[in-house]
């Protein structure tokens, strides 16, 4: 995925001369092609995360469009304050860029990883916040946030990734894309996760439940209207992030549907992260699994909730 | 810019400022009186005799940039603007009021003109001036950034960490005055963090540093002019000043941090500064 955002960021970087790309002194050989075709404009801002959000403001404020890139915890919660500031108080168009976010970096322990980001970034106001779950989606989100006059997070994965979109012609923030269509079971997505997703859909039209599954790439601004039709049509609702259960996607839909219920009456479940530190080392899919953020755990929960709903 | 003032005139300006600064404080409640006196003959140099600027034309790309970082001098900030014309000095009539823009802190660019970042939180205006310094290097334009901190702001780690970046990017439209008044909120801002030797700090992270009397505005306009031929260095310029200067019974008095002056003190004030209602 970060090749795919390097890779963006240089295509347009040779057509668009406002974009300027700054990072934190990581992206060695990365960004090379980028600093060929956009001379003067990659600044390695060093390991001074900070000042390197406030000199992206202060670019963005003198007509430029920033991009900042980093790892997760170094691009947002390390500068939430000049995030904050600088960025969402002035609505100054910077794109901050979040590599290998939730548990990519699982091996690196939790000074890498990042689960608290989506819940603490969607609270700033102007912030718009966006989780693509592929290539296809990050490469049409850049477009999109170089189109939006304000401040973006887009928190992407590190590498190889699987592709999920075999097409996709445009993305608008805070319009969900429906992935694959079902009846009886709704999983709402968002960020790297989509692939186990899917698999929990193939499980579960194996146990004979029709899942729809969407990309919410946009936790923030939500896409309220496709909430209120999945929750409308389907029995079952689930959202599935890699990320803390507490002020994601599942706090965003949580905060939707409360004023709403019991008029929605369908079941609501969350999949995320548990409100813990991983204390042991081990890769994505280790962590993944101790957090039941698998194909299997997920169509498992989904499964038995669509068990409750129906038994009445 | 050519001088826009001679210096018996800058000299009136900068106490037409203190007295309008002392006398809104007492109208409205607004604190940090210490840390405005103290900056106010920093900010007439600048406002009056050196940022290239055109008041009719406040957002002309190739204006002078000037970051207020110790937004806390605000209430000095917006009496400088007014008074050099970038709105009608009625807008002050308001001034803390519910539902004005003139407080404490300076509002977000777009509100007031010449305001060009919303600060307060300390720290942040030189990391953004920086921005703006690139800005113009990438943009080809020809304008300086100018950005005034407090002494006690520079315990901020962002300030270092600017300090570096600018030194590695040669950064020499950049100029950095701080208003080393030799106090913070609450105490000696050399002993509450090891502060000094600052201008020596300065040069270590690769700067020019010079230091000059802040209440001389002779010194303080030879200080701000461009280096010709350029350096490829920032300039930091630490300016000693004295907090709540030019009104007697503040000056040095760190109460005036916070304090606000009575009806007597303004009139008393006013008179020392020779700038009567």
């Amino acid at each position: 995925m970060r090749n795919a955002f390097s890779a963006e960021v240089t295509r347009l970087g040779a057509e668009d001369p406002r974009i300027v790309l700054l990072s934190g002194d990581i992206g060695n050989k990365l960004f090379d092609k980028f600093k060929d075709g956009c001379p003067g404009r990659f600044l390695n801002c060093g390991v001074a995360e900070a000042n390197m959000m406030g000199v992206a403001a202060g670019l963005a404020l003198n007509g430029l469009r920033p991009f900042v890139y980093t790892i997760t915890p170094f691009t947002t919660t390390r500068c939430l304050e000049q995030i904050r500031v600088d960025a969402c108080y002035h609505r100054a168009p910077v794109v901050i860029v979040g590599t290998g976010s939730g548990l990519s970096y699982a091996e690196l322990g939790p000074t890498h990883h990042s689960c608290e980001d989506l819940a603490i970034l969607r609270s700033l106001p102007e912030m718009t916040v966006f989780a693509p779950c592929d290539a296809t989606e990050l490469r049409l989100g850049i477009q999109a946030a170089l189109r939006h006059d304000g401040p973006v997070y887009m928190r992407i994965g590190k590498k190889g990734e699987p592709q999920i979109h075999a097409a996709l012609a445009e993305l608008q923030f805070g319009r969900a894309i429906t992935v694959r269509p079902g009846a009886q079971v709704c999983l709402l997505s968002t960020g790297t996760i989509m692939a186990e997703v899917l698999g929990a859909a193939d499980r579960l039209a194996e146990a004979g439940i029709s899942a729809r599954v969407e990309s919410f790439h946009t936790v923030k601004p939500l896409d309220t209207a496709r909430l209120a039709e999945v929750f409308a049509g389907c029995a079952v609702v689930a959202t599935v992030e890699e990320h803390s259960r507490i002020g994601g996607l599942g706090g965003a839909v949580a905060e939707w549907l409360a004023p709403r219920f019991p008029r929605e009456p369908c079941r609501f479940l969350s999949f995320g992260v548990d409100d813990v530190f991983m204390h042991e080392v081990g890769s994505q899919d280790y962590a993944r699994r101790r957090f039941g953020l698998t194909a299997q755990s997920i169509a498992d929960g989904v499964q038995k909730a669509w068990a409750e709903c129906t038994a009445g | 810019m050519t001088a826009l003032a001679d210096f018996p005139t800058l000299d009136l300006v900068a106490r037409k400022i203190r007295a309008r600064t002392v006398a809104t404080s007492q109208r409205t409640g607004t604190p940090h009186l210490g840390s405005c006196l103290s900056c106010i003959d920093i900010l007439t140099v600048l406002y009056f005799h050196e940022l290239r600027l055109d008041p009719a034309r406040p957002e002309d790309p190739e204006r002078d940039r000037f970051i207020l970082s110790k937004g806390h001098a605000a209430p000095a900030l917006f009496q400088v603007l007014a008074l050099r014309g970038l709105f009608p000095e009625g807008w002050l009539d308001n001034y803390g009021e519910d539902g004005s823009l003139f407080g404490e802190h300076p509002p977000v660019p777009g509100h007031v003109p010449g305001i060009e970042a919303a600060t307060g939180s300390l720290g942040h205006g030189l990391p953004l001036g920086l921005g703006m310094a690139l800005s113009a290097r990438i943009l080809g334009r020809g304008h300086r950034v100018f950005v005034l901190l407090s002494d006690g702001e520079c315990n901020e780690g962002s300030v270092w960490e600017a300090a570096m970046l600018a030194g590695a990017q040669k950064l020499d439209q950049v100029t950095v005055i701080v208003d080393y008044n030799k106090w913070q909120a609450t105490g000696r801002s050399n002993e509450v963090l090891a502060l000094a030797p600052l201008a020596d700090k300065w040069r270590a992270f690769g700067w020019d540093a010079t230091e000059v009397d802040g209440h001389d505005l002779r010194a303080l306009a030879a200080a701000v002019a461009p280096a010709r031929p350029s350096t490829g260095r920032p300039r930091a310029i630490v300016a000693h000043t004295v907090k709540g200067k030019g009104v007697s019974f503040m000056e040095d008095d760190n109460n005036w941090h916070y304090r606000i002056p009575t009806v007597d003190e303004v009139r008393a004030a006013r008179e020392e500064l020779g700038v009567p209602a």
